[in-house]
């Protein structure tokens, strides 16, 4: 039940720290601790249910959307809790991106999906946002695809490119992290392939968590792999030895599918 | 053995056939009734109205006891206070929407606020209309006027402009609203730009609905402002006005002379018709408007 593996403060990116997560009095994350690399891609698996999403939420403070939520513990990112009363959200989600399960375009044109995060926050010029709009869509390979037709509506895309589309947004305001959850899920496997060539291409950059029921993805995007059971943080290694020595008879089980 | 998929010869009157007739009969059956009714109701009015429309009717006050001329001061003061109320009931309802449901929580005092506003929707419009006299009228010394009418309709107006406006706001997706957060928006930023954009279309056809619906009404404006009779047009808010669903009544319920009054009624009764049309026409290009330029 503990990280076996470590990495130098250097190499560090996220500690999490003694994380307790409640949804009111039900506890949905119980004593996580572990440090997380950066620009690597670290896969988070486990059945429905274990607290997988709520555990990415908690590093850019989406659960405090939901008013029951409590958490203890601290969350370090470059060494700042992120939980400090002095700490702005804002800048946080910025910082640490996030990219969620079902495709969630904008209604506009694919233009300003990916300059919505530019305008919102600082003022640039028409041309700066002409620039990055093309650098994220480049960057989330779907420039090729996209660049007559930006003025139409994100929504005309097919689903696969509405993720590639979320993922450039994402990748628009800069941050440092990339939370993906289960992006997948809601596509099929081409687009799939692509996406995962694509998270693989973002490592060079970002540190990256993916979270993922789909432990084939996990085995091929990442190279670590957090195992979480019933809200606990039951093994964490690198991924070939989670999938072909794990320590843990719980996540032996698991990954050769004996439940989940 | 396979099962055939055929139709079996007295599939007509299998149980579960049946059923299925009678039931899409009966939906079918209430939506023409209500179709009837109104087309029976409209075709009355038009058809008995139409004569005394003309140029005269529209462009001059009511001579001879209301017996000749026009109806030009109602039309006008219909129009002024829905205009008024208007003014009241949309940004205050769309507000106090917006407040509800992305501000407020879930507690216990935002559910008791939400049932009080459905249940004010449903108080008599003559309890608002003495509600009216006591505040308007008389506390703020309004007087009888235009202004007193046109808030005192937009009380009425207000919940439900208040719930309609709630209910375009829950129509966006919250994903809508979890991306934007999750770019770096502030709470406001998230509401203004990927939120209200969205509901506005909802928002506008709500509230065309319920001013519609307030330019009708008589007894909120019969104690507050509505006079009986005026030959000339109001000149400031704290003027007394004729209005189209006074008049009416008046025409159809309080005038002696029973024969004359009667087609003044009906012509009286197809303009507040039209004038409701134009204005739920008005909203419906609007809301395609604002549709179509979201689109692209």
């Amino acid at each position: 039940m503990e990280q076996i593996i470590s990495f130098s403060p250097q190499e560090t990116k996220i500690q999490v720290q003694n994380l307790n997560l409640y949804y009111s009095k039900k506890q949905v994350l119980k004593n996580i601790s572990m440090n997380i690399p950066e620009r690597r891609v670290t896969a988070i698996i486990g059945p429905s249910g274990c607290g997988k999403s709520s555990f990415v939420r908690v590093l850019n403070r989406m659960n405090d959307l939901i008013p029951e939520a409590r958490v203890e513990g601290r969350v370090l990112i470059d060494g700042e809790n992120i939980y400090d009363p002095d700490v702005d959200v804002v800048a946080l989600r910025k910082k640490v991106g996030m990219v969620f399960q079902k495709p969630n375009p904008f209604p506009k044109s694919i233009f300003e999906n990916i300059a919505y995060g530019l305008r919102i926050g600082r003022h640039l010029k028409e041309e700066e946002i002409e620039f990055i709009v093309e650098k994220s869509l480049r960057q989330a390979a779907l420039w090729e695809e996209v660049k007559d037709r930006l003025n139409q509506n994100a929504m005309s895309l097919s689903g696969g490119q509405q993720q590639r589309l979320c993922i450039a947004r994402a990748l628009a305001v800069e941050p440092e992290i990339i939370l993906f959850d289960e992006p997948c899920s809601a596509i099929d496997p081409i687009a799939t392939a692509r996406i995962e060539e694509l998270i693989h291409e973002l490592k060079k950059d970002y540190t990256v968590l993916i979270v993922t029921h789909n432990m084939q993805q996990a085995a091929r995007v990442s190279d670590f792999t957090a195992f979480l059971w019933l809200g606990e943080l039951i093994e964490f290694d690198r991924t070939e030895k989670i999938f072909t020595n794990p320590v843990n008879k719980l996540t032996e089980d698991y990954i050769t599918g004996r439940f989940g | 053995m396979s099962r055939s998929i055929k139709k079996s010869k007295n599939n007509k009157f299998e149980k579960s056939v049946l059923l299925q007739w009678v039931g899409f009969f009966l939906v079918r059956l209430a939506t023409y009734a209500v179709l009837f009714i109104l087309i029976y109701f409209l075709y009355d009015i038009a058809s008995k109205g139409y004569k005394s429309i003309s140029w005269e009717f529209l462009t001059e006050a009511p001579r001879k006891g209301m017996t000749q001329g026009g109806i030009l001061p109602a039309i006008v003061g219909t129009f002024l206070v829905t205009m008024i109320t208007a003014i009241v009931a949309v940004p205050l309802g769309m507000a106090a929407a917006i407040y509800l449901n992305e501000y407020a929580g879930a507690g216990r005092l935002t559910r008791l606020i939400r049932l009080s506003i459905r249940n004010l929707a449903g108080v008599p419009s003559i309890v608002y209309g003495l509600f009216g006299v006591i505040l308007f009228v008389n506390i703020l010394k309004f007087g009888t006027s235009v202004l007193s009418a046109g808030l005192t309709l937009g009380l009425l107006t207000l919940p439900w402009t208040i719930t309609a406006s709630e209910e375009a706001l829950k129509s966006v997706p919250d994903a809508y609203r979890e991306g934007a957060l999750a770019l770096g928006a502030t709470k406001w930023q998230m509401i203004r730009t990927n939120v209200l954009p969205y509901s506005i279309p909802g928002m506008l056809t709500g509230a065309v609905l319920g001013l519609a619906r307030a330019a009708g009404e008589t007894a909120p404006i019969m104690f507050t402002g509505a006079a009986f009779y005026l030959p000339y047009l109001p000149r400031s808010l704290k003027d007394q006005f004729m209005a189209l669903p006074y008049h009416l009544y008046i025409m159809a319920t309080q005038h002696h002379a029973i024969d004359k009054a009667r087609a003044i009624a009906y012509g009286t009764a197809l303009v507040l018709i039209v004038f409701i049309v134009i204005f739920n026409l008005g909203a419906i290009i609007i809301r395609a408007r604002l549709r179509n330029k979201w689109r692209n």
